[in-house]
């Protein structure tokens, strides 16, 4: 099978918009009010991809490590602010610890594949791998994490009479947190590993499914994809639990103390 | 007799604000001491037995047990000492005697065993049999579900005990009940046990306690 693939054009673009404007006839139709939404939705999805497009253009043929830097620094902080922006409940601090935690575990885990995995791609920071790379693993690791912050949050509120009883008879914060802690990072890790249960059954993933597209041979595809799905689950627990823990630590002082006024002071 | 724990000036106050949930609050909890604390709803009763378990964090003073400062890694030691009963009881949903089993599930009762004929003993003191235990807790009254949190602190020995309101909203007889046994608790041990318990009932204050504090706007004195 060759490397080729087909070159869409403008016309092609125009045509997968109208399926969008049939959905918002559907939405008028039935008076279901999301055909605002569902517009606004696909501008943003053609502006954001648009620009997106030429910043990659713009860093592929530059190739520097700088800039491959900059490119994934800046959607590392986006993908942590992100983490938080889906949380209910917040505490001094959450930006920071979700940062973090996004940057350190997909940052390795993409040190990992590109130094180690992929040791060929010459040089290291080779935008075509380590862009794609990063952003798949930062996507998936901003859901694990925002998910484990939110259920830790959800926990401790909901069952801050529990843990406050567990200090009083003499936990220590991590006896009174533990419960809560592991349901977090459990939450987290769910979504990751419901997708790795049914993966080329119910659907094909979206880098295997464009790889094949581009003509990638369907072994190739599914070693690539293989390996990504095992990256980014690395990266979720190890972002999740990163993420739970650095808020476990704000939360719970060394006093033992659980600091419940700080959770919702942001 | 001897000091088991003292408040040094505890002060502690809202956050970004002015106000003092607790002022310049010195007092002294000696071994056999039975002490009451009163005063209106917001007067810093709550307020003031969780800063004696160091549940919250304080801004000013000092916690001393047995004349030493409690360190950071103490405090776990401390609270399995100086045990805060809510005025609410907290329990898990599950049996009577899960939730009493519940603490030896911490790594500080570890070398402590849960004796189940002792807290038999406990239920039958206020009228309950060993099929209570066996009880679903979410089936408890208010006042089963006190009696219950009581036995379960009681149990684990501690040397204070810090009642907070524990009988606000029980019946004459359950209230009668809750006193039957930190008074048992008080007189089972040699070494000398104390226990601060806030009241509004002003009869009860009078059989439970041998000095009385105080609090106003946070702060204490003796009555």
């Amino acid at each position: 099978m060759q490397s080729e693939y087909i070159e869409l054009t403008y016309v092609e673009i125009g045509l997968a918009s109208v399926l969008i404007l049939i959905n918002g006839a559907v939405s008028l139709l039935l008076k279901l009010r999301l055909e605002r939404s569902l517009l606004l939705a696909a501008v943003r999805t053609v502006i954001q991809l648009v620009l997106i497009g030429l910043v990659l253009d713009w860093v592929f043929d530059l190739n520097r490590w700088y800039a491959v830097l900059l490119l994934v620094f800046g959607m590392t902080v986006v993908a942590g602010g992100a983490a938080v922006h889906r949380t209910e409940r917040r505490y001094p601090g959450i930006y920071f610890d979700a940062i973090l935690s996004v940057w350190i575990s997909s940052w390795l885990m993409a040190a990992f594949a590109l130094l180690v995995l992929l040791r060929r791609v010459d040089p290291w920071y080779q935008a075509q791998y380590s862009i794609p790379l990063v952003g798949m693993i930062l996507g998936n690791t901003l859901t694990g994490v925002s998910l484990g912050l939110n259920r830790l949050g959800e926990e401790l509120s909901s069952h801050r009479d529990q843990v406050e009883l567990m200090l009083t008879l003499g936990a220590t914060r991590w006896e009174a947190a533990r419960r809560a802690v592991q349901q977090a990072v459990r939450t987290g890790m769910i979504p990751i590993i419901n997708s790795m249960m049914i993966v080329g059954i119910v659907s094909l993933p979206g880098m295997m499914t464009g790889q094949l597209l581009a003509g990638v041979e369907p072994t190739q595809a599914v070693m690539y994809q293989i390996v990504i799905m095992f990256l980014i689950a690395s990266g979720i627990a190890l972002g999740t639990l990163g993420a739970v823990l650095l808020s476990y630590r704000r939360l719970f002082n060394d006093r033992h103390q659980f600091c419940y006024g700080k959770l919702d002071s942001v | 007799m001897p000091t088991l724990l003292e408040a040094r000036e505890l002060g502690r106050c809202l956050p970004l604000g002015e106000t003092w949930l607790l002022r310049d609050v010195s007092l002294e909890i000696n071994a056999g001491d039975r002490l009451a604390v009163v005063g209106p709803t917001g007067a810093g009763k709550t307020v003031l037995l969780r800063a004696l378990a160091m549940l919250d964090p304080f801004d000013a003073g000092e916690i001393r047990w047995h004349n030493q400062p409690v360190a950071d890694v103490e405090i776990p030691d401390f609270r399995r000492q100086v045990v805060y009963l809510h005025q609410r009881p907290v329990l898990w949903e599950q049996s009577v005697e899960t939730n009493l089993r519940l603490p030896y599930e911490l790594k500080g009762h570890a070398k402590k065993q849960f004796d189940r004929d002792r807290v038999v003993a406990l239920f039958e003191h206020v009228g309950r049999d060993a099929s209570f235990l066996g009880k679903p807790a979410r089936d408890l009254s208010g006042g089963e579900g006190q009696l219950v949190a009581l036995i379960r602190a009681m149990q684990l020995d501690p040397g204070i005990l810090l009642l907070d309101e524990p009988t606000a909203a029980l019946d004459a007889a359950t209230s009668r009940s809750i006193e039957q046994l930190v008074a048992r608790w008080f007189e089972e041990s040699s070494s000398g046990r104390a226990y601060l318990w806030v009241s509004h009932d002003s009869e009860q204050v009078g059989r439970i306690a041998q000095q009385v504090y105080q609090m106003t706007a946070g702060s204490i004195q003796r009555a």
